[in-house]
């Protein structure tokens, strides 16, 4: 009996928050198409998202190229003897589609999800997200809006780079330890590259970007009980983002390459 | 009393989840008075404020403003009625991203998006009507006094010129001499400029000093109401206790949950 209620409590509270969050994306999404925007704010997040996440992204990047070029020419060395195309197109392949977008993502999530639930959250729990609706300012339109739209905005500018700076990673380690002739890795890199293969991870970029925000502002915007509950709120958020970037990573593969 | 209310309640209740914290709030506040509410900690109060502002919805009761029920008003229309009002969070609840003279301008500059030279001029002018100087116009939150961020928090729930003005434990945590300057400017921003007061607090020297009229909230209930003057001679067992201060009567507090 006592197991059945517990199974029940844990659906129930499952589906509470499933429909809050429900109710708080629909609010968030209709405000983000309704005036007044906050440009000030949306370029101060975008700065904060964008700009002070290019060294984490960067070398994440970086090292990821130089791994998958080592890993893909010692893998592919047990049937295919040392291929240079091979090694370029996987590199650049698995980082645009892939890698460049995912790690990304979880570095980003890491960063900016917890500190906007950790911001909002203690403005939640100190009361200013009270004192902004006494002061005329609704806080999805001046806290989450602007948050949002930054999210979608930075996130694919960053992968944009971080699939250029990986690149130039395996490139690094083709050229310099594999000794690959510089100038065939970059023919070989282009070469194969598809359109399509850049702008699926750009598309998944901007998911990830809105659902990190998303779930940032979620949890500090719901957040209770003192510094307690803040900290829970920013665990929540980090977990949750993650758990929602691999999942939507997976549709949107599906979606583009799915057959 | 047959001139409308400024603020009139009947009946408003509200529960989180089984926990019943209004069980049926009657008060009428007409315009100018001062009213200050006492009760003992987590009975209430500040549940029964952020009712009246919207920022907690009400299970069910009448909360008029004016004559206009707050409770029927579309969302969309919610803000020219928060116009009226200006509120002190019990914490200050300052913006502290954002320094002192923006934090007091704030509303000014939602509502009627002047420049920033001129909103700043504004938030001098109103610091100084609570006895802060221009320097302090710059500072983040964080670098003020306890006393200090009250004193903002006024300014900024005065900025907007409301009409009503809710003050959430507004001497909570200050010594008892920055207690008693708060109280003054209290009396001197709102009560001489004919604006409608709704005080919580648990500083009886507070509430005798501010009030018009003093009411407790125990157990969900206003239980007692009079003029500010008859606090100690009210007859009423609670109120007296509460007053006194007493650990012994009929209010008893719950030490073990
Ligand atoms: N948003 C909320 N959700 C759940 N419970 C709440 C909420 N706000 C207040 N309460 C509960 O209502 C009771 C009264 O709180 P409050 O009005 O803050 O007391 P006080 O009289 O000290 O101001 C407390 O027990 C508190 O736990
Ligand atoms: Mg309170």
């Amino acid at each position: 009996m006592n197991f059945l209620a517990l199974i029940g409590s844990v659906v129930l509270a499952f589906l509470g928050h499933l429909g809050r969050l429900t109710i708080f994306t629909a609010t968030a999404l209709s405000h983000c198409v309704r005036p007044p925007l906050y440009p000030r704010h949306i370029g101060r997040q975008m700065i904060d998202i964008g700009y002070y996440s290019l060294p984490v992204v960067g070398l994440t990047a970086i090292f990821s190229g130089m791994v998958l070029a080592l890993q893909s020419y010692t893998g592919f060395a047990r049937f295919a003897a040392g291929s240079e195309t091979a090694v370029a197109n996987v590199v650049i392949i698995s980082l645009t589609r892939e890698l460049g977008p995912v790690l990304a993502g979880l570095m980003v999530a890491g960063r900016i999800g917890a500190s906007m639930a950790a911001e909002i959250g203690t403005m939640r729990v100190t009361e200013q997200i009270d004192a902004l609706t006494t002061l005329s300012t609704n806080p999805f339109k001046y806290l989450v809006v602007p948050r949002l739209i930054a999210g979608l905005l930075m996130l694919p500018a960053l992968v944009l780079v971080a699939d250029i700076i990986g690149v130039f990673g395996g490139f690094v380690v083709s050229v310099y330890k594999l000794g690959f002739n510089p100038a065939a890795y970059i023919t070989n890199s282009y070469d194969m590259l598809e359109p399509l293969d850049v702008i699926s991870g750009l598309v998944k970029a901007a998911v990830f970007g809105f659902l990190i925000a998303l779930m940032g502002c979620y949890a500090g915007y719901h957040s209770k009980g003192g510094a307690q509950g803040v900290g829970a709120a920013t665990t929540n958020a980090v977990v949750s983002s993650s758990i929602l970037i691999l999942t939507f990573n997976y549709i949107i593969t599906e979606l583009f390459f799915g057959t | 009393m047959n001139a409308t209310p400024k603020i009139r309640l009947r009946d408003v209740r509200k529960s989180f989840g089984s926990k019943r914290v209004l069980a049926g709030i009657d008060l009428d506040i007409a315009k100018g008075e001062s009213v200050v509410v006492i009760g003992g900690s987590g009975t209430g109060k500040s549940v029964m404020i952020k009712s009246i502002i919207g920022i907690i919805l009400a299970d069910s009761g009448v909360i008029e403003v004016d004559g206009q029920d707050v409770t029927q008003v579309p969302a969309s229309q919610r803000d020219e009625v928060n116009r009226k009002f200006g509120m002190l969070f019990q914490g200050g609840a300052l913006f502290d991203s954002l320094p002192v003279w923006e934090n007091v301008a704030f509303g000014v500059i939602q509502r009627e998006h002047i420049g920033r030279k001129q909103a700043k001029d504004r938030a001098i002018e109103t610091l100084a009507k609570v006895g802060l100087s221009a320097d302090v116009a710059e500072l983040s939150p964080s670098e003020l006094s306890g006393g200090m961020q009250k004193r903002v928090g006024l300014a900024r729930a005065i900025a907007g010129e409301p009409e009503i003005v809710f003050f959430d434990e507004p001497t909570t945590g200050l010594d008892p001499i920055m207690a008693d300057v708060i109280n003054d400017l209290i009396i001197s921003v709102v009560k001489k400029q004919g604006i409608t007061a709704l005080s919580i607090t648990h500083d009886m020297h507070s509430a005798r000093k501010i009030a018009d009229r003093i009411t407790m909230l125990y157990e969900g209930k206003l239980i007692w109401d009079g003029p500010a003057g008859t606090v100690d001679n009210s007859g009423n067992p609670y109120v007296q206790q509460f007053v006194n201060g007493a650990a012994e009567g009929p209010i008893k507090m719950q030490v073990r949950r």
